[in-house]
């Protein structure tokens, strides 16, 4: 599935400049190096962090997309970076574990 | 590419929200020289670990990449207070990191590791007082 189809399914796009990624699997973690360790290149990242680091590690780890679970805030200036580096973001309201139980029908 | 290509970056320090800016550089540079995804994203993921470990425990440092026709060589260079238990160190889940660290998600005792899970080698020169020096390869 591509990371642009989420938003039919309840998410919502924050920053979605590469919106024609496939998705590839799904990772969930809120310690980026443990992220950087064990997420699969094309992975959709579930976390609730939400700082400047998050955009890097997307990046470097070059996962299709950061899915902000919870319905956590990211800052205006760090959406803004995500779109200047081209990292999709997106939001769900549901808890991590019912955000992951939805993704797993819509990936697989 | 006949002659190696050098990358020179000093990694600063203070600012822990532009640490990454090295490793996101070498990324594009890597990615213009058409180096395969999967690598970029090895060279990539170590360098920002290494990086992430200068700002956090040895006030910045520099960052050399070297990439030739064969290997692309990573050295991570500091003044920091050195390594005193390399072994420890290398243990997934060890970290000295503080509690301000771990809230910005970093801190896990995952870095060095994942370096060396990245990288082909990996080589630690360190000194208590005086500072760390890691060189690592990616065969191409």
């Amino acid at each position: 599935m591509l990371v642009k189809e989420l938003q039919e399914h309840g998410f919502e796009a924050l920053s979605l400049p590469d919106g024609d990624r496939e998705i590839d699997g799904v990772y969930i973690g809120d310690l980026l190096s443990w992220v950087m360790g064990r997420a699969q290149m094309d992975n959709a990242w579930i976390t609730i962090m939400t700082n400047v680091n998050v955009i890097a590690v997307a990046s470097l780890a070059d996962t299709s997309c950061v899915i902000l679970a919870e319905g956590v805030d990211m800052p205006e200036d760090l959406i803004e970076t995500a779109k200047q580096k081209e990292i999709n973001v997106l939001r769900s309201d549901q808890p991590i574990y019912e955000t992951a139980v939805q993704l797993s029908k819509l990936v697989s | 590419m006949s002659e190696p290509l050098i990358f020179h970056f000093d990694v600063d320090g203070e600012n822990f929200a532009s640490a990454g800016q090295a490793s996101t550089q070498v990324k594009k540079n890597l990615r213009q020289l058409g180096v395969p995804a999967a690598t970029i994203r090895r060279v990539s993921i170590a360098m920002y670990e290494g990086e992430i470990n200068m700002v956090i425990h040895a006030n910045g440092g520099t960052a050399d990449v070297i990439v030739s026709e064969d290997y692309i060589e990573i050295i991570l260079a500091d003044k920091g207070p050195g390594i005193p238990n390399i072994e420890q160190a290398m243990q997934e889940g060890f970290s000295t990191a503080t509690d301000q660290i771990r809230s910005l998600g970093f801190g896990a005792g995952m870095g060095l590791p994942n370096m060396k899970r990245y990288t082909d080698t990996m080589e630690i020169d360190t000194m208590v007082g005086v500072g760390t020096t890691i060189t690592m390869y990616v065969y191409l």
